[in-house]
């Protein structure tokens, strides 16, 4: 099964803005980019044209991995707000 | 919110296991007591593996076996160990009421309702975003849309505990000391669980997985039986799926096509993917648990027992022993840290500390020689188990002599010493 039909059964309610903020500059220098694959809901992708992190922020499960994980320690991680975000109704 | 100052006696970030079992104990000693849950509702944001247990469930909800909505009562667990395609189970059968399986979107939405009613205010969608300190005194909490007070506050705000970070209680979690987990719960017929699992309705089967694809990795798997699902998870250290540049979710991919795990999922349909962080520093990084006006109780304070899958429990008890001590100060009308103090000394009394010192060199030594215990070993089991039900004409004392020429063969000597000193140094270390 793909991700995207596994993130498809979650109910979600984004935010207009993203509570996840990469530092771009620490990653167009990072070597490894753990985010682009530790994370359970892809949300983060290398483009390596315009040499920046595509951050698919209404995916995130909220888990705080990418935070830990990131070897640049680059990621300004936040909640999203109150009434945002992911809704786990089987956790 | 009683008074006009937005002041309060006991301020809990957190609704979950930690966060409800602590309010509710303040509130039935007639505490005024605010709970602030990020989520749409209690359990909303919450992920774990699956049951609850019986005993310290009831220590805080008295009648949860009949009122609660718990899903199965679990009467087996299934120590499965897979290797790429065989498997050995162990299975330990008791038709008790150790712990039952319960989807936390339900069960916690419960328990914060009955916290409700012992007059715990409960104010959910709302993400406390920093501390107010005077001096080096906790004295409230900053919302995105007001300031709350209060005498004391407790950080039950999980894993990720962001605030207990930002008052400087603990250091950056690193890579080692969590495991990423998935999961998925996936819809099937009641009928098709009894049968598959061979239980009887709301009887339940707890599957302990070790091996298959996370054989060499420092990562368990679970299943969970609920009343019309079946839970199937992992959680590998984030340090392994770091070093092996891997994603969860195709390990879990992988676990799920297993030809032990296949048949009992098979025709079910994803009900819903979920993924967590579980910490598993164990004793050596658990925090400081409490500073002037403020503890920490749960996940938050990294309480979790990795090798007997105990967590909510230990939330559970943590977050009760925390609403005691609160009691104490509020009766000497002090909240410094030396009265405060007095609930590390009770988790220190408690089996939540005991059992984390018990196996207090367990990961130190998991992760040196996961290669040989979450890998080599676990093939060996079932290399035995082959060599013992093969039936091809070969005298089985050539396939004895062969098995036991493997074991120094696969593996250098050296390092077979080695593993048996770790398993002699652990053994040490859990029982003396």
């Amino acid at each position: 099964m793909t991700l995207d039909k596994k993130l498809y059964t979650l109910k979600y309610s984004p935010d207009t803005e993203s509570h996840l903020n990469p530092n771009q500059e620490q990653c167009k220098l990072c070597e490894n980019r753990n985010c682009t694959y530790i994370c359970p809901a892809g949300v983060y992708e290398w483009n390596e044209d315009e040499q920046k992190l595509i951050i698919n922020y209404e995916n995130c499960l909220e888990c705080g991995a990418c935070r830990i994980a990131c070897e640049k320690k680059a990621i300004d991680w936040k909640y999203p707000k109150g009434t945002k975000g992911v809704t786990f109704k089987q956790g | 919110m009683q008074n006009k100052n937005n002041k309060t006696n006991v301020i809990v970030v957190g609704a979950g296991p930690a966060g409800i079992s602590c309010a509710i104990t303040l509130a039935k000693a007639g505490k005024e007591v605010v709970l602030i849950e990020r989520g749409m509702f209690s359990g909303s944001k919450n992920v774990f593996g699956g049951a609850i247990y019986t005993q310290p469930t009831k220590e805080i909800f008295p009648n949860f076996e009949t009122e609660a909505p718990v899903e199965r009562r679990n009467i087996a667990h299934n120590f499965m160990i897979l290797g790429e395609k065989d498997s050995t189970t162990i299975s330990y059968r008791n038709d008790g009421n150790e712990s039952y399986s319960v989807i936390r979107g339900k069960f916690d939405r419960w328990a914060a309702e009955e916290a409700k009613k012992a007059g715990v205010i409960l104010v959910e969608q709302t993400v406390v975003r920093s501390l107010i300190k005077n001096g080096t005194t906790v004295v409230g909490v900053k919302t995105e849309l007001e300031d709350y007070y209060a005498d004391i506050v407790i950080l039950a705000d999980g894993v990720n505990s962001l605030l207990a970070k930002q008052i400087g209680l603990r250091k950056e979690i690193e890579t080692k000391d969590v495991a990423l987990s998935v999961k998925e719960v996936i819809k099937l017929d009641k009928d098709i669980i009894n049968q598959r699992f061979g239980v009887k309705d709301d009887e339940g089967v707890i599957g302990e997985i070790f091996g298959g694809p996370m054989l060499g990795l420092l990562g368990l798997g679970f299943m969970y039986t609920n009343k019309d699902s079946v839970t199937i998870g992992l959680g590998i250290t984030l340090n392994d799926l770091v070093e092996n540049k891997c994603k969860p979710y195709e390990y879990l991919e992988k676990l799920k096509q297993h030809p032990t795990i296949a048949p009992l999922l098979e025709g079910g349909t994803l009900k819903e993917y979920s993924a967590h962080l579980i910490p598993e520093g164990g004793y050596k990084k658990i925090p400081k648990l409490c500073d002037n006006g403020v503890m920490i109780v749960g996940d938050a304070a990294m309480l979790v027992n990795n090798l007997h899958w105990e967590g909510t429990n230990l939330a559970m008890i943590s977050g009760k022993l925390a609403a005691e001590t609160a009691i104490c100060a509020f009766n000497k009308n002090d909240f410094s840290r030396k009265i405060l103090s007095d609930y590390e000394r009770k988790l220190k009394e408690s089996f939540i500390i005991k059992d984390l010192k018990t196996y207090r060199n367990l990961m130190d030594i998991a992760h040196q020689r996961k290669k040989a215990f979450m890998g080599y070993y676990l093939k060996k089991i079932n290399s035995f188990f082959e060599m013992f039900t093969t039936v091809n004409s070969i005298p089985k004392k050539e396939g004895y002599h062969k098995f036991i020429k493997s074991i120094f063969t696969d593996r250098k000597i050296f390092e077979l010493f080695k593993d048996f000193w770790a398993i002699i140094k652990l053994i040490w270390s859990i029982l003396i």
